[in-house]
């Protein structure tokens, strides 16, 4: 299998706080990919470190072979990584439509015809295209994480990185998301998902890598890691699954 | 005859021309957990916000053990023991985790809830109390919001969506606090996404479906065919 991201050995505090500890992860090519954690573990700060939000004080991420540590914010998006955001800011006062072709033509510096293009197909590959026209602002809940998806997908991402899509949804509706995020994956792009609501996740990532105050805690199939007297202990709080 | 602490009576709440709550009634007992479930938008957190007096009633009223709230502001309200955990996380962003409970317990009532025992309930924040809340990752953020609500001594407490972003361990921490506050004479209305989870502690259920109450019962008394219709308005 071919490793399609990396991480070796990521190192990153915060004021003295060594909040990533030496972690190291592979994503393969075509693989959805589960991380779970305490809260404060490490999980979002992994994405910004992938995404180059933050620097590593030690440690590389390689992308398709190619050593990404060093690269700027907006080229690690344009070579082909996606991330929605735990805490969604989308431009309220514009449409729905307008927002996605904004991630588009900068996300990737398209031409303007291949932009509206790949617009359009990404609010097909979310389902949102029924409300295209809509002021975002105005969206239901669900809409907003399709958008916050719509947003991620419009740079015609290889890696997706997705922050707790799926929290303050109703059962029903993290059944519907389910389903997208499942169609994504058939399309091809490879998956990271961070996600507290364990069911959802275990519908549809085929690894879970866990992770504690900053550290590699155990990885592997997901309802293995699940059932793990590690996992059972520091985070579901010993309840059974 | 049971002490009732809170009752609406015919509230109807609008957003402009957009009515949010349609003749919502209903009464809750003292050391009742009563729990609202149902579709996003249908005016779960729009009655937490009204009876915590951020939003106003168009007719209708509120009242707290007998008496219309209706003319007193929010923080008046806090005073009066009513607190709420609003949607999404809200912290002050620039005060440290500290500042934040601190200014929880202004104009609250005397009480057990001091910085010790949140921390008791969530350890997560003792080691964040120096830290400004704007760094806080999503979790740590709904726990302080929800400990800053407790530092006000609260009779009544009105969650919103309170598991939001946290880890399985201290969604059951948070229940378990639950049946203690209850077991002690509090009384709790919570906003629930896990509706399996919210049954097991909740004596009383409401499904809301665009502003209307479309089910509601002991959680013995309703199937699930009947609660999924109601989220539906099947
Ligand atoms: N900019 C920052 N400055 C200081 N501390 C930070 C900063 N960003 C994150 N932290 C701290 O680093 C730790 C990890 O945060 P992170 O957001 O990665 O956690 P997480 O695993 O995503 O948690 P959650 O499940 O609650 O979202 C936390 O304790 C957080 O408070
Ligand atoms: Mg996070």
């Amino acid at each position: 299998m071919t490793v399609v991201l990396e991480t070796t050995g990521l190192m990153k505090s915060f004021g003295g706080v060594q909040v990533i500890d030496d972690l190291s992860m592979q994503l393969h090519d075509g693989e959805a990919l589960g991380i779970v954690g305490p809260n404060g573990a490490g999980k979002t700060t992994l994405f910004n470190l992938i995404t180059g939000v933050y620097r590593p004080d030690a440690g590389r991420v390689t992308f398709n072979g190619k050593d990404i540590t060093g690269l700027a914010r907006q080229d690690r998006c344009r070579a082909g990584i996606g991330r929605t955001f735990q805490i969604p800011k989308p431009f309220s006062d514009m449409s729905v439509f307008e927002n996605v072709l904004v991630c588009a033509a900068y996300g990737r510096s398209m031409t303007e015809r291949a932009s509206y293009e790949r617009c359009v197909q990404t609010l097909e590959l979310t389902r949102l295209s029924p409300q295209a026209n809509q002021q975002a602002g105005t969206l239901p809940l669900l809409d907003r994480k399709r958008l916050e998806l719509a947003r991620a997908l419009a740079g015609d991402p290889k890696v997706l990185l997705l922050d707790e899509i799926a929290g303050g949804l109703t059962e029903g509706e993290v059944e519907i998301l389910i389903d997208t995020i499942k169609d994504l994956h058939r399309e091809g792009i490879s998956i990271i998902w961070i996600e507290h609501i364990v069911h959802a996740l275990l519908a549809v990532v085929q690894r879970i890598v866990a992770i504690s105050f900053g550290r590699n805690l155990i990885e592997g199939d997901p309802n293995e890691v699940m059932c793990s007297d590690e996992v059972q202990a520091c985070y579901m709080g010993g309840t059974p699954l | 005859m049971s002490n009732v602490v809170l009752e609406l009576k015919d509230v109807d709440v609008f957003y402009g021309d957009f009515q949010a709550l349609f003749k919502v009634s209903f009464k809750v007992e003292e050391g009742m957990t009563f729990a609202f479930i149902g579709a996003n938008g249908g005016g779960k957190s729009t009655l937490l916000r009204t009876i915590a007096g951020l939003q106003r009633p168009s007719s209708g009223h509120v009242l707290f053990h007998g008496e219309p709230v209706d003319q007193f502001p929010a923080h008046k309200r806090v005073g009066m023991g009513i607190a709420l955990v609003p949607e999404g996380r809200r912290v002050f962003p620039s005060l440290t985790v500290r500042e934040n409970l601190v200014i929880g317990a202004y104009g609250g009532r005397k009480g057990d809830w001091n910085i010790e025992s949140v921390t008791e309930l969530f350890p997560l924040l003792k080691p964040l109390m120096k830290r400004q809340a704007s760094s806080l990752s999503g979790g740590e953020q709904q726990a302080l919001a929800i400990g800053r609500a407790l530092m006000s001594n609260p009779e009544l407490l009105l969650l919103d969506e309170v598991s939001l972003g946290l880890a399985p361990v201290v969604i059951k921490r948070i229940y378990e606090a639950m049946v203690l506050l209850v077991g002690s004479g509090h009384t709790i209305l919570v906003v629930e996404q896990d509706v399996q989870h919210v049954l097991t502690v909740a004596d009383y259920v409401a499904c809301f479906l665009e502003g209307k109450v479309a089910l509601e019962g002991k959680p013995a008394d309703l199937t699930s065919e009947a609660i999924t219709a109601a989220y539906f308005g099947m």
